[in-house]
């Protein structure tokens, strides 16, 4: 903490200068693709994995390996001391009260549905409202489609602007006396907006509603503290903060987590089984049916402590940066527009450029080395809303610096050229 | 091999400026679409007899979808079934193959082959292929949606 409280003194080019070192510390960046060096601008997607990544999860597999939470082996013993010790980083890095809290899964994805499957069919019967934005990933609305399909909840979707901000009192509008769930984003995949979740989880709460927070572009950007940020349920991924794919987290209160009727049956979930009756295993294990992905987990521990050491703080302050300078050198182009521009962002730039369609975009770059993504982003209705048949998208992460920025505006001039 | 080849001056034309972009009433009609890319496309054929009167589409989709069926509105259009069918058949058999085997002699000298050049970029051949899937169905009499997944 003294660390961070040192670096927030430094000036913008101390912590530009430091940071861009870290760029040496993950190996996929050093590459050549199609004869150029690597410009990875999409780690909205996935994100690059760090040297200490990659060895925390060679050591593990090399040396440690065994089942977890069965054996009285020591290899076993290693084992759970790594997935339990992964918990409690988590734990840690989130803010959160108790390890009973933290459910391991395999990404976003599976935690909402695991909510939704649980806390949802348990809870919520027809009728019930459960409001999401217009800007959610489909991981955070096709779960809820599926309960109304299942249960006769109505999905009510708070607007967006034009802009692609999330405006507080437009979601809060949206609560009824039949609303049970706020499940919203705390950043757009697709646009970068950052919403208002300080404003609208107090007002959710005063009401009573349950807030489930999709933290998947939270998490590689700024700081969680869900110890006050007021939510019931909070999730993310490994794979988008610099941890491995195939592990994720669901963070929920121990109260509602200690309600919710188990999910997927199966080893380690069980305290008793007979064909009488079977009994349960406490959390966090209710939840985790089945070996896990212990080394994902180990993995994830890794990439914390990569992100701690490198202070989150100064994460969120040099994205905002490199943010800046992308933004500043979109609007110097007379023929890109950027889709997404709320007051608020993260570190995405989601563009369009005149009279050239995203995907032919995406390709011509690609020939200069240049990795963006293109299409509709997981997040079809808010390109429908938007009437953009998709963007071409720059995701920035810690590891980039102004270069590849520089690169990307100088593969435009030759998209340009071609088309014109 | 540059990028270039593929966004060549031919291809660029037929995506800026397609041949027979209209929606066309008591046409087939067969929507398409590219569930991966978001494109979109509805072609219409007109058959009188033997003989394709017209071909026409409407749709959004990158220069190379629309570059690849406007080529072919432009290809097809006043053949005869048949000489249509053998050539949508070589065409998609062409987008099938990889980047070196030889384009048919029947493509060889016709704007589409400039098209061949999609296969150096897997990901984008559906884009190219769309349109002639499309227009296989239509030859099939078959009006259903067509997706290249």
């Amino acid at each position: 903490m003294n660390a961070a409280s040192v670096d927030n003194v430094i000036s913008d080019d101390a912590l530009e200068a430091r940071m861009r070192a870290l760029r040496d510390d993950f190996p996929a960046l050093h590459q050549e693709v199609n004869g150029q060096p690597l410009v990875f601008l999409d780690s909205a997607a996935s994100s690059q994995r760090s040297n200490a990544v990659i060895e925390a999860m060679r050591h593990y597999e090399s040396h440690d390996h065994a089942n977890v939470h069965r054996g009285v082996h020591t290899l076993s013993h290693r084992a759970t001391d790594a997935y339990e010790g992964a918990r409690e980083r988590v734990r840690q890095f989130m803010n959160a009260g108790s390890v009973r809290e933290i459910i391991f899964t395999r990404g976003t994805t599976e935690a909402i549905n695991l909510v939704a499957q649980t806390w949802g069919v348990s809870n919520l019967k027809a009728g019930d409202e459960v409001v999401v934005t217009h800007l959610e990933h489909h991981a955070n609305i096709v779960p809820w489609q599926m309960l109304a399909d299942r249960i006769g909840i109505k999905l009510v979707v708070a607007p967006v602007e034009e802009n692609g901000d999330v405006i507080a009192e437009r979601v809060i509008e949206c609560f009824t006396d039949r609303t049970r769930l706020l499940a919203i984003a705390s950043v757009s995949n697709a646009l970068g907006t950052i919403l208002p979740l300080e404003t609208v989880i107090p007002a959710a709460k005063e009401r009573g509603i349950t807030v489930l927070v999709d933290g998947a572009q939270h998490a590689p950007h700024a700081p969680i503290d869900v110890a006050n940020l007021g939510a019931d349920f909070f999730v993310f991924s490994g794979h988008k903060m610099t941890g491995p794919t195939g592990i994720g987290v669901l963070w929920g209160r121990e109260a509602l987590l200690e309600a919710m009727p188990p999910w997927q049956g199966g080893g380690d979930m069980i305290e008793t089984v007979s064909f009488e009756g079977t009994t349960y295993n406490a959390l966090p294990y209710k939840f985790e049916a089945g070996t896990p992905y212990i080394a994902g987990a180990v993995g994830l521990a890794a990439a914390i402590d990569y992100l701690e050491g490198v202070g989150m703080d100064n994460v969120q302050r040099y994205e905002r940066i490199l943010l800046d300078y992308l933004t500043e050198q979109m609007l110097a182009q007379d023929d890109i527009r950027i889709i997404g521009t709320a007051p608020k962002k993260a570190s995405v730039v989601s563009f369009l450029m005149d009279d050239v369609h995203p995907h032919d975009l995406g390709t011509i770059v690609d020939q200069r080395g240049i990795a963006v993504r293109t299409g509709h982003h997981c997040a079809m209705p808010v390109m429908s809303l938007l009437e953009v048949p998709g963007t071409a998208r720059a995701s920035l992460a810690l590891y980039n610096w102004r270069e590849d920025i520089d690169a990307l505006i100088d593969a435009l001039a030759t998209v340009r050229n071609l088309f014109r | 091999m540059s990028v270039a080849a593929l966004y060549r001056e031919q291809v660029l034309k037929h995506a800026r400026d397609p041949i027979h972009f209209r929606r066309v009433e008591h046409a087939q009609h067969v929507p398409g679409n590219n569930p991966l890319c978001g494109d979109k496309l509805d072609l219409y054929v007109t058959i009188d007899g033997d003989t394709i009167t017209d071909v026409s589409f409407h749709g959004v989709g990158c220069a190379i979808s629309m570059a690849s069926a406007s080529m072919m509105s432009e290809l097809l259009s006043g053949l005869d079934t048949a000489t249509a069918g053998t050539l949508v058949d070589e065409v998609n058999a062409m987008l099938a193959e990889s980047v070196d085997s030889v384009v048919s002699v029947n493509l060889q000298d016709l704007p589409i082959a400039a098209l061949g050049e999609v296969r150096r970029y897997p990901s984008r051949v559906k884009c190219a292929t769309l349109a002639w899937h499309a227009m296989a169905a239509a030859l099939r009499g078959d009006s259903d949606p067509v997706s290249t997944e």
